[in-house]
């Protein structure tokens, strides 16, 4: 291992560790109020909309994000919407994410049973407090660990952004493995930044899981 | 209407090329999936025993594969392995060997998920009727794990197929790949092919997964 | 007889073309303690919930002190708060300490002060025996002490009738006894309730009337010895004997 190497092209690692966190928050953020937006309207069946988010739903879960990315990127300005990569990612992410977001939510709407709701209303509230009390506090409760398990995986997802020319850490390193052949020190440094950006959020993860299934309110 | 490119793909052998792409990662899934069930399972069955180091070890297996994106473990084995061992893999034999890295850690997870959710009662009233330990499994616990694992093993298989669109990124040429060289190669006479031939691969793409995922909705909802 | 507080007239329920609830009758006076009575599937939480303005109805009225509280009519949120109803699966909310989950409702949507409904709060869960629990999660309580809270939280909001729907029928057999006397204590104190039951030792101690529901609708009505001893309809018999070892032969 070349520790000269790796302390040289450490800012360069920074750099792009930076920016992909920071598109990847961005387009994580899009992606939670999509997802909101379409479990509300799934959870009070709004007519019309609830068919268009279930086809969305179904388009966004079964195409990979890479086919998305290269769609917008490259497909786009052929018909006048030219958007710079770091558009085209947190559009992508937002796109991607807003259905895994929305399923997130939605089950935990679901999972709150119908006569909690009526036990709310026979205590005289009406839908809002009912909703504001009662169901939202829980249903959020419920989907902490699916939600947890999202950003983990758009996160990682975010790893295809150099496929638009987006100088991200897969990026860096090929570029790096092209330009000077130093394989083994380029891929440690990507393993190494990739591990600063995941771990803490899977540890987060696992600690809000355990607290949710074994423990849940009043421990 | 102005001209969006999809007629490239009338021209010559092009539509075919294109699915000969989705041939290529789709056999890298295929393969990829059939190795890696078998293995899920037993690296799964490995992780509900009672040996604590047998569970360690099956766990930090399963925590690496799985925090690392995809692609980066496709960069350490297509690149590393050559730096490192010196071995030239292609990159469709360095995807197979990912896809099935990771395939076996989420396989696993599935399938250790299933085992730990039948209830104790399952076992003891088996035990209670007299049933031995292999029949306790064959005939009450396998059969109710086979039920909840086979709709989350099918969804497996259609991210495993999404995934296999990252391949592109380590030389295969798969059906990005393709579309790329025809876009190319008509540039002048098509120059909006990217819009046409991309959608037709966002498309097929979803063509392939929709109906997987369908099916494991269904048995899902049938077996609940 | 005292004022009419609730009165049921030619009530009918359908669900998915079945008659659940096929012309029901019942005035509860104030201060009252009816108790209804019948098999599995008669109709009886139907009734409750239909009182409670949970289930739309299909023909007949429902009236509260002479107005209207059918599901779906006009200011049924104000009036519903007059009714409180304690459910066999309890219903806290989860999320809320004891003390919250009586509070919420007061505070939230009849904007009573905080303090002055903690107050009485804390007062009932005394009465209660509970009130070393009012910091305390909904699971970390036995089945017995959620249905005690459950009977506080609806009493909290001040309702002029309480509904029981089979409030021990998942308890363990050593919890039911702490959920009925304080129930006991209600009836004496004057309260006017409904109340679904198969505890029939219960119902004829607590009971002022004693109502025998069975397919939809209302077999008979009398005092609980009256019942309880002589049976007039067959139907009534019937039930009745489920509940005695007395016919079994050896």
């Amino acid at each position: 291992m070349n520790w000269e190497f790796i302390g040289k092209y450490l800012p360069l690692y920074e750099r792009a560790a930076v920016l992909t966190v920071k598109i990847g928050l961005i387009g994580i953020a899009f992606a939670i109020l999509v997802g909101l937006l379409c479990a509300a309207i799934q959870y009070y069946k709004v007519p019309v909309a609830r068919q268009i988010v279930a086809v969305y739903v179904e388009i966004s879960r079964n195409t990979p994000l890479l086919v998305q990315l290269f769609f917008i990127y490259y497909g786009f300005p052929k018909i006048g919407i030219r958007l710079t990569p770091e558009v085209c990612g947190v559009i992508g992410l937002a796109f991607l994410g807003g259905s895994y977001m929305a399923e997130a939510f939605r089950s935990g709407l679901e999972s709150i049973e119908p006569i909690q709701k009526e036990s709310a209303i026979s205590l005289g509230m009406n839908h809002r407090q009912t909703f504001q009390y009662v169901i939202l506090p829980q249903a959020i409760s419920v989907s902490v660990p699916a939600f947890v398990a999202n950003v983990i995986f758009l996160l990682k997802e975010t790893s295809v952004f150099s496929a638009i020319s987006l100088m991200d850490l897969m990026f860096t390193a090929k570029d790096l493995i092209g330009l000077y052949y130093k394989t083994t020190e380029s891929l440690f440094l990507l393993v190494v930044f990739y591990l600063i950006i995941l771990l803490p959020v899977s540890i987060l993860g696992t600690l809000l899981e355990r607290r949710v299934r074994y423990a849940g309110f009043g421990d | 209407m102005p001209d969006l490119g999809i007629d490239v793909l009338f021209k010559g052998t092009n539509m075919l090329r294109l699915l000969g792409g989705l041939w290529v990662a789709a056999r890298i899934s295929l393969i990829s999936i059939v190795i890696s069930m078998p293995l899920g399972i037993l690296v799964g069955a490995l992780m509900t025993m009672k040996n604590k180091i047998v569970r360690a070890i099956c766990r930090i297996y399963l925590e690496i594969i799985r925090i690392m994106p995809q692609l980066v473990l496709l960069f350490i084995v297509y690149f590393g392995t050559t730096r490192a061992m010196g071995w030239n893999l292609s990159g469709e034999v360095a995807s197979v060997i990912v896809f099935t890295l990771w395939g076996t850690a989420e396989m696993a997870d599935l399938v250790r998920g299933a085992l730990i959710s039948i209830p104790k009662h399952q076992y003891e009233s088996a035990e209670a009727l007299g049933l031995t330990k292999v029949q306790t499994y064959i005939y009450i616990i396998i059969p109710q794990t086979v039920r909840r694992l086979i709709p989350l093993s099918i969804n497996l298989i259609t991210r495993m197929i999404k995934t296999t669109s990252l391949v592109l990124m380590i030389g295969v040429v798969e059906m990005l790949k393709v579309a790329q060289q025809i876009i190319e190669a008509n540039r002048m006479t098509s120059p909006n092919a990217a819009f046409g031939v991309f959608l037709v691969v966002f498309l097929l793409y979803f063509l392939v997964c929709w109906p997987i995922s369908m099916l494991a909705k269904y048995l899902e909802k049938k077996w609940r | 007889m005292a004022d009419t507080l609730l009165k049921v007239e030619n009530l009918v329920k359908e669900y998915d073309g079945q008659r659940i609830l096929d012309g029901i009758d019942l005035t509860l006076a104030q201060g009252e303690v009816v108790v209804v009575v019948g098999p599995s599937g008669c109709g009886k939480s139907t009734l409750l919930r239909c009182i409670n303005a949970l289930e739309p109805v299909q023909e007949g009225s429902i009236s509260l002190h002479g107005k209207d509280i059918r599901k779906g009519s006009k200011n049924i949120t104000e009036m519903r708060q007059k009714i409180g109803m304690v459910f066999q699966s309890y219903e806290l909310f989860p999320h809320l300490t004891v003390l919250d989950n009586i509070t919420l409702s007061p505070v939230k949507v009849q904007k009573r002060k905080k303090d002055e409904v903690k107050a009485e709060a804390m007062e009932l869960l005394q009465r209660v025996g509970l009130a070393d629990k009012a910091g305390s999660y909904p699971r970390q309580l036995s089945g017995g002490q959620k249905q005690r809270v459950a009977i506080v939280r609806a009493l909290c909001m001040h309702p002029e009738i309480l509904l029981f729907d089979e409030v021990t029928a998942a308890l363990d057999p050593e919890m039911v006894r702490e959920v009925l006397d304080v129930m006991l204590d209600l009836a004496k104190q004057g309260k006017t309730m409904i109340i679904v039951t198969h505890e029939m030792q219960f119902a004829k101690a607590v009971a002022d009337r004693v109502i025998f529901m069975d397919q939809g609708q209302i077999v008979e009505e009398a005092k609980p010895e009256e019942f309880f001893e002589h049976p007039k309809t067959e139907r009534a018999k019937q039930f009745l004997n489920v509940f005695t070892f007395e016919h079994v032969e050896k």
